[in-house]
């Protein structure tokens, strides 16, 4: 069995934008008049060197972080007005894992579930880290898994989080060249359903349509 | 409210899977409460006249060993930003890991309580009010003691920190906690200390949860 993802309703408001971002760090200004706009099915590579910048700018995306001047409007409307509308559509996957260590991989994804606030029976957990090549270490604490591995729960997480907007930092880092494969495959699945994808990364992506944006 | 009960739920998952941090703090409590009666020797009237004082000195400090754990791991492995970026509210994600620190460093001390009561010949009627007491008590600990724990985030030596700047806060507490116990004990009325220690728990409901939430944003940004 496999889940797959649902689309989302194509609509020409489904679009992240920045409008004249400036980003602070310390006393060091990263970027200013940053201006972007990303369409439902459209995924934006974000490029540059070491320290310009890039996972500022994907926490901005976020909200995590807010810019020093300019916003970030979902659908037209900036996103601290709406933070709970938009973080139901919204997954984020930074640089650290995010997963406890002393939980088992099924035990993060349903917890995360929870706390999301979206309905994963135990079924579709299973199935979502059977597709990514977890079959028998579902119940091995994480602290027993590689780091390819790990990553590969953050991508069945993907699957069963069922966001519209995936704000990914550096996915492709510890994965071997088979797992590129799948996530691509993964994200190419997502902008079919009319997913939106922000990510980073050092390696060149083979997605048709790809947007880049060179920091 | 799922997600709050998915907090609390994964907080004490996390306690089952390492028990070893909690049992410190309790054993902490057990330890340092036990060894005034051994070092003060068997003199039973001033054993119960300082009774009250040290076992909530002791749990002020063993409920301050566990709060560091507090945030500091979910923020160390990225789980507080996703915590953040929840649908749902994240204060009412906060206030379940109080919960689920009041549940383990808190709710065992008044269970532990009668237990160490005894050592210092307390009767029956103040190890009753000792418990009721901390009861009321241990969750403004917990409460404050997530402030401290959610400021001191990401700074170096976090935790001296945070003691020094929870301590004072939890001075009335320990003031209307023990003299409960010592105003029972000599037969004075106790409603007072407890319409109070009541008073700091609803205060402490009332905004902690939000005070500590915004903290943690702060770190977090």
């Amino acid at each position: 069995m496999t889940t797959t993802n649902s689309s989302f309703p194509a609509s020409a408001t489904a679009v992240l934008e920045a409008r004249e971002i400036t980003c602070v760090r310390g006393d060091r200004e990263l970027f200013s008049g940053l201006n972007l706009q990303l369409f439902a099915g459209q995924c934006l590579h974000i490029r540059g060197e070491n320290g310009v910048g890039k996972t500022s700018l994907l926490r901005l995306l976020t909200g995590l972080a807010s810019p020093e001047s300019g916003e970030v409007l979902w659908c037209g409307h900036p996103i601290k007005e709406q933070a709970s509308e938009y973080h139901s559509k919204l997954l984020f996957l930074g640089h650290r894992d995010a997963l406890k260590e002393d939980l088992s991989a099924i035990e993060n994804l349903r917890m995360y579930a929870a706390i999301d606030g979206i309905a994963l029976s135990e079924q579709d957990a299973f199935a979502s880290l059977w597709r990514f090549g977890l079959k028998g270490r579902e119940d091995l604490p994480v602290n027993c898994l590689s780091a390819g591995q790990k990553k590969r729960i953050l991508m069945a997480r993907m699957l069963t989080r069922r966001a519209q907007v995936w704000i990914l930092d550096e996915p492709f880092n510890a994965l071997d060249t088979h797992a590129v494969g799948e996530l691509q495959d993964l994200i190419v699945e997502h902008l079919q359903g009319n997913g939106l994808v922000a990510l980073t990364s050092h390696q060149p992506l083979a997605i048709s349509g790809l947007r880049v944006l060179d920091l | 409210m799922n997600a709050f009960i998915a907090i609390v739920h994964r907080d004490l998952l996390l306690v089952m899977r390492r028990k070893s941090e909690v049992l410190t703090a309790l054993f902490f409590f057990v330890i340092v409460t036990s060894l005034f009666p051994l070092g003060i020797g068997a003199d039973a009237a001033l054993l119960r006249k300082i009774a009250p004082g040290v076992i909530w000195v002791a749990a002020l400090l063993s409920t301050l060993l566990g709060l560091q754990r507090m945030f500091a791991a979910d923020y160390a492995d990225g789980t507080l930003e996703q915590l953040v970026l929840s649908p749902n509210a994240f204060t009412a994600l906060v206030f379940g890991k109080i919960v689920a620190h009041w549940l383990v460093c808190g709710l065992p001390l008044v269970l532990l309580a009668p237990v160490i009561g005894i050592q210092f010949d307390l009767d029956a009627q103040s190890l009753k009010v000792l418990m009721a007491a901390l009861l009321l008590g241990t969750p403004v600990l917990s409460l404050l003691g997530s402030v401290g724990a959610a400021l001191t985030l990401g700074v170096r030596g976090g935790s001296v920190l945070m003691s020094l700047l929870i301590l004072p806060l939890y001075i009335p507490v320990l003031i209307f906690g023990a003299g409960a116990v010592y105003a029972s004990s000599v037969g004075l009325d106790i409603t007072g200390h407890f319409s109070l220690l009541g008073a700091l728990l609803i205060l402490a409901l009332a905004f902690v949860p939000w005070v500590s939430a915004s903290a943690v944003k702060i770190a977090i940004e």
